[in-house]
């Protein structure tokens, strides 16, 4: 079937098995690796993107489901030379050890800071429930979130 | 997964005609529970019937003591919505508690009430708040709907579109979650509509069901002590790894004690 999306602000128009998961799409058809595929039930939040601005699972998502619509992934928030905030502190905070669901995480928590709620440690991690990392014991990743939801704050003022 | 063939109906009409004419057909609301099991395998749909952007299933309405919430409403929509907060705000805490984030962002209302998983959220409120699931070609009590394990009295090819909970004095929702997936273990809902209380269980059975002994004694007197002797709801509980069946009717009275101490609390 043939599909019309905005990937991190790049149209594409494909023509894509109707059996196509989301997750597969960015993958191997359109080679943005960044977004890691886990579990394949939704249980994991590795292949956390935003869909029209929300996270969403994205092995959970069919491809047909974002026709028409803004997909963005790791790739599409920041780069090497300019890092998100939420990149940046993740990286200060030492928020990851192998990095597998670091791009989850941080699409997820881009969300939420973005939501405007206030965080504190318990809202952070309830918060993440749907992401799950199997290193780090969570602790630095909190802090990262927190770290960047000040950041983030500051530059939007 | 395996293949199927994708349909996005732009009618109701539309949809049901499709659902007819394929040979082994399903309709796709939010996904969360059909998607997983497809790519497991466990189902294998020659058909996907896309139910996104009908209009029928989308709004949310309060008029006079009804809420009225379209299927395809999704669960951080429910509770976020001031619509929900403003008239029920027991099940916008219901739907904040349903899942993670993702599937929140994902999941609706009307698929959850379809799928009718013993262990899902809404079920319980549909039972305590009297709702009425209104579908492509009739309406349908909550008490009359829930039938069985993955069983509901919608027909094969019936599209819920609305459900409209009637709107108590007071509400309040209590469950045990599973650690991992947050499903309920067991859920209560207690809902006091002017001294006439209402109990609806999840997680506890096959499907959802009323505790016609806890609303009786409810009704008399709300406190959660008036729970400390009443009957359990006559059903068969579950048993699996999570919670044995006794464990499980242990927390059907806990967490209806502790909805009712949140009711007596709000009043």
């Amino acid at each position: 079937m043939n599909l019309t999306l905005t990937v991190n602000g790049v149209e594409h128009s494909l023509d894509v098995p109707a059996n196509t998961l989301l997750a597969d799409l960015l993958r191997t058809q359109l080679r943005l690796t960044g977004t890691h595929v886990g579990c394949d039930t939704s249980q994991c939040g590795a292949c956390t993107v935003h869909l029209d601005g929300r996270s969403v699972k994205a092995c959970t998502v069919l491809a047909a489901q974002a026709d028409g619509r803004a997909v963005t992934t790791i790739e599409g928030i920041g780069s090497p030379d300019d890092l998100h905030p939420m990149q940046a502190a993740f990286r200060d905070c030492h928020a990851l050890q192998c990095g597998f669901c670091t791009p989850g995480m941080i699409m997820r928590a881009i969300e939420l800071v973005e939501s405007g709620a206030a965080l504190d440690n318990r809202t952070v991690r309830e918060a993440l429930e749907g992401n799950i990392c199997r290193c780090t014991g969570y602790h630095n990743i909190v802090k990262a979130v927190l770290t960047a939801s000040d950041t983030m704050q500051e530059q939007a003022q | 997964m395996d293949a199927f063939n994708y349909h996005k109906p732009s009618s109701l009409a539309e949809a049901v005609a499709l659902h007819r004419d394929a040979e082994d057909p399903a309709y796709l609301s939010g996904g969360h529970t059909l998607l997983p099991t497809m790519t497991q395998r466990l189902a294998t749909p020659s058909d996907l019937i896309d139910l996104e952007g009908l209009t029928e299933l989308t709004g949310i309405a309060a008029e006079g003591r009804t809420l009225s919430i379209g299927a395809f409403t999704r669960h951080a929509e429910v509770a976020a919505s001031a619509e929900v907060r403003s008239t029920v705000p027991a099940l916008a805490d219901l739907a904040e508690g349903i899942g993670d984030a993702q599937v929140r962002n994902r999941g609706t209302i009307g698929g959850s009430l379809a799928n009718s998983d013993p262990s899902a959220d809404y079920p319980a409120a549909a039972l305590a708040l009297n709702a009425v699931i209104r579908t492509d070609r009739r309406q349908i009590a909550a008490d009359d709907y829930f039938r069985g394990l993955f069983e509901t009295a919608l027909e094969e090819d019936e599209i819920i579109t609305r459900i409209d909970f009637a709107i108590p004095s007071c509400a309040a929702y209590e469950k045990f979650p599973n650690p991992a997936s947050r499903y309920a273990t067991v859920g209560v809902m207690v809902a006091d509509f002017n001294g006439t209380v209402r109990v609806g269980v999840t997680g506890a059975g096959p499907c959802a069901c009323r505790a016609p002994a806890f609303e009786a004694a409810l009704s008399a007197r709300v406190d959660p002590a008036a729970l400390d002797d009443a009957e359990l709801p006559a059903i068969d509980f579950n048993s699996d790894l999570h919670a044995s069946a006794e464990y499980r009717a242990h927390l059907v009275r806990v967490m209806a004690q502790r909805a009712t101490a949140r009711l007596v609390e709000a009043s």
